[in-house]
């Protein structure tokens, strides 16, 4: 290497940068700071990154914990939550997805792969009945379905009495729960599974739309299958797309 | 000079104080998240971190005990550097294994076992990708970076006990990391999946990783950084980068494992692929570009092919990287000038990376013959071919048009792989197939025809990967936008998981042989540090004595 001819430039880089340790990792340093900063820092202040919408509100308790359920097993290595605005994906699974609608997934739940079908828009596409024999033994309903069984969900009860500190944490992080959110947070787990709850307005004002009933078909514990399938049955069915103007200036990106 | 010998040992210096405060701080919040953690997953790993820091306080204090490590200025610590060897070997066969069960779990998925789900894909796919990763891919460079900064700058590893902290440090990581995926504990961020503690615990052993580099840097006895030096620091200091910000969370409590990434929706979008292109492109590129810079000219006996095209190479390289990664979230909620900049940038991407491929291959010029001679040359060869190969076929799915159709399918794995398999796997077994006979000083290797097994076996399998899951991916990404005649979607979804299987079943063959390649050459490296030589392989040049100038 060094019996070649060296041009001016190199003289400067070998002065500088390979006789400097500290001035190499200055260098690279800010070299590579830049592309992070110019794309990323933007999304932050920029109004038009995330569309106005109404709908969009906090998951309660049960579905927040039934996401945790989702991250735990792994589900993001198969299932995608992210539409894309193309003609097949829109006829296939509903509306393309919007910015907004993951405004409070901490972490997002996008995904990267399509081993099996993308989830963005399951809620209310199937019963929770299918949620149960599917998660049970997704071949009992998908004969050629490749996903593993999750037969354990149905008998593990929710681990739910530190649920508050779930919620905190969000906060915390910008999920706008109020004080009564987080009073209410491990009573709202057992409201929303019964459909005449005692406190029935309260949840539907704390959380609208909210679908109350016993995900699990039984009453008498509180599951894991519980949160998990009033987490699917929630996904994409926030934003109320009668409503939205995907035209309108504000929601051109 | 005194004889004999005796080694310079550190003694109870403040280092050793220091690591054994922090390896004390563990033990201590091991106990209290094993008593007080929120989830029983929790408690259940803290017993095994606590175990761990134990086993790390008890070694620190026998090497106290026994006069500290040595710490001897006159020779190279090349201790460190088998550690990593083998810890590269393990980890590699380990992260291959797992590959190989999950990819039957895809072809028959009655091999998902069910009962606790322990072993179920979404639990193990985090598992042998971050073994591979950070287990397999993070000891190769460890050891080749420990061992080229050493030989580059004529000194010993700076740090007395520190790079052994590093080490062990590290391999606590690969564990806590690991239970955690098969217990349920994950951040769900792909590759950077283990939870803040974990992170944190990454952050302390990554810090000491910087320092103990660039200590080593800074008391050099050659005047100039050498070129492979270059690639390990861009890569030790923005993983640091990358690793801090991408796992910024709030923990839900002190002693328990779960948290919240501090950054929702589309900003963790973007924040989560400027990592994890990041990880492709400063993990498995920029350290692995280090160990290219090394060993080809040693093995080959050649220099450099050209300085200037290093410099270039390495700056173009590292800048344009950063910006890459939008291309993974083309068409979705991220606004379009972020995908537009991030596919230009990866589109660009190719130049260097090609300027790279090219430095290294044409340093085998006046010296191919050796690719008929020496099956190693012949290993790194290919792995450099991969490269090119890999980064051609990146920018080209980075094209948005073209991602339409690659995107969520099969062909980003069977890419991911070509470049895995291909580059990272075989540019490190190369090193450790020239480092093994180097450390333990032998004539060669125990069989240059098994290594010449693995090569052939390896590379078969590959080929079988890489072109199932095109064919695959390809097959599904068109199946998927099919219309029939009366224009109504022609196939449901899981007709084409269905269209997969045979895809699935060749894959996980090629898997199978890639690691039958690696537990072949995992004996040939027992036999050979046995000292079961049996000829002079006349590839293998012995590196100078391990006298550092002094």
């Amino acid at each position: 290497m060094s019996e070649q001819k060296k041009s001016r430039w190199s003289k400067l880089h070998n002065k500088l940068f390979e006789q400097n340790s500290l001035l190499l990792t200055v260098g690279i340093l800010v070299t590579v700071s830049i592309g992070g900063i110019v794309e990323i820092a933007p999304l932050f202040y920029l109004d038009s990154t995330i569309e106005e919408v109404e709908g969009v509100r906090p998951y309660t308790p049960l579905e927040q914990l039934g996401r945790d359920i989702y991250i735990r097993e792994g589900c993001y290595n198969c299932h995608s939550q992210m539409v894309r605005p193309l003609r097949d994906e829109v006829e296939r699974y509903g509306h393309y997805s919007l910015a907004a609608e993951s405004m409070y997934d901490h972490p997002f739940q996008w995904g990267s792969k399509r081993t099996g079908p993308d989830l963005a828009r399951v809620g209310g596409k199937y019963s929770d009945e299918w949620h149960r024999d599917h998660l049970r033994n997704p071949q009992s309903v998908v004969p050629e379905s490749i996903m593993p069984d999750y037969p354990f969900l149905e008998t593990s009860e929710l681990d739910y009495d530190n649920v508050a500190a779930n919620l905190r944490a969000l906060r915390r992080v910008g999920v706008p729960y109020t004080d009564e959110m987080i009073e209410t947070a491990v009573s709202d787990i057992t409201t929303q599974l019964d459909p005449y709850a005692a406190d029935y307005d309260g949840f539907q004002e704390r959380y609208p739309n909210a679908v109350m009933r016993d995900f699990d078909g039984d009453p008498s514990q509180v599951t894991e299958l519980d949160a998990l399938v009033a987490y699917l049955q929630v996904l994409g069915t926030m934003v109320d797309f009668s409503t939205y103007e995907a035209e309108a200036d504000e929601n051109l990106r | 000079m005194s004889t004999p010998q005796v080694l310079r040992r550190a003694g109870a210096d403040p280092s050793t104080a220091v690591v054994l405060l922090i390896t004390f701080l563990g033990a201590l919040w091991s106990l209290f998240a094993a008593a007080y953690a929120p989830e029983a997953a929790m408690r259940g790993q803290a017993w095994l971190l606590l175990g761990g820091f134990l086993t790390g306080i008890i070694l620190i204090v026998g090497t106290i005990a026994n006069g500290g490590v040595v710490n001897d200025e006159r020779e190279y610590n090349e201790n460190l550097v088998k550690a990593g060897a083998i810890a590269t070997m393990f980890w590699g066969i380990a992260g291959l294994l797992v590959g190989v069960v999950i990819a039957f779990q895809l072809a028959f998925p009655v091999l998902n076992i069910e009962q606790f789900g322990f072993t179920s894909f979404g639990r193990l796919r985090p598992l042998h990708t971050s073994a591979v990763i950070f287990a397999f891919g993070g000891n190769a460079l460890l050891a080749t970076s420990f061992y080229v900064v050493q030989r580059t700058c004529r000194t010993r590893i700076a740090g007395g006990i520190w790079p052994w902290f590093v080490f062990w440090g590290y391999q606590l990581f690969i564990v806590m990391a690991a239970t955690g995926y098969v217990i349920g504990i994950t951040q769900s961020k792909e590759y950077a999946e283990p939870e803040w503690y974990t992170d944190l615990w990454l952050t302390i052993v990554w810090v000491a990783y910087l320092l103990v580099f660039l200590g080593t840097l800074w008391k050099r006895k050659e005047p100039h950084i050498y070129v492979a030096n270059w690639f390990y620091l861009a890569f030790i200091v923005t993983i640091a980068v990358l690793h801090v910000v991408n796992n910024l969370a709030m923990p839900v409590s002190f002693f328990g494992a779960r948290s919240y990434s501090l950054f929702a929706g589309v900003q963790d979008a973007l924040t989560q692929w400027w990592y994890g292109h990041n990880a492709v492109g400063f993990f498995l590129t920029a350290g692995f570009l280090g160990i290219m810079y090394y060993f080809i000219p040693k093995r080959v006996q050649r220099p450099v092919y050209s300085y200037r095209l290093s410099i270039i190479h390495f700056w173009s390289l590292i800048f344009i990287y950063i910006w890459a990664g939008p291309h993974h979230l083309h068409y979705t909620a991220l606004p379009e000038w972020a995908q537009t900049l991030g596919m230009t940038f990866s589109v660009m991407l190719w130049m260097p990376s090609w300027g790279g491929m090219i430095n290294g291959l044409m340093t085998l010029s006046g010296a191919w013959d050796k690719l008929r001679t020496d099956p190693v040359v012949r290993m790194l060869v290919l792995s450099v071919a991969f490269y090119g190969m890999s980064t051609f076929e990146g920018p080209v799915m980075s094209v948005r048009a073209v991602n339409a159709l690659s995107h969520y399918t099969d062909w980003t794995v069977g890419h991911v792989h070509s470049g895995a398999l291909g580059w990272v796997g075989f540019i490190s077994f190369g090193a450790v197939y020239c480092l093994v006979p180097w450390l333990w000083k032998r004539k060669g290797m125990h069989s240059k025809a098994l290594i010449d097994w693995h090569f052939w076996i390896a590379t078969f399998g590959i080929l079988l990967y890489i072109t199932s899951m095109w064919v695959a991916g390809i097959m599904q990404g068109l199946m998927w936008r099919a219309y029939n005649e009366l224009g109504f979607l022609e196939f449901s979804f899981v007709e084409t998981v269905e269209a997969m299987h045979i895809s699935y079943i060749i894959r996980a063959v090629g898997g199978l042989l890639y690691l039958s390649g690696a537990i072949i050459m995992a004996y040939n490296m027992y036999r050979t540090i046995k000292g079961d030589v049996k000829e002079e392989d006349e590839n293998v040049i012995p590196q100078s004595a391990a006298v550092p100038a002094e």
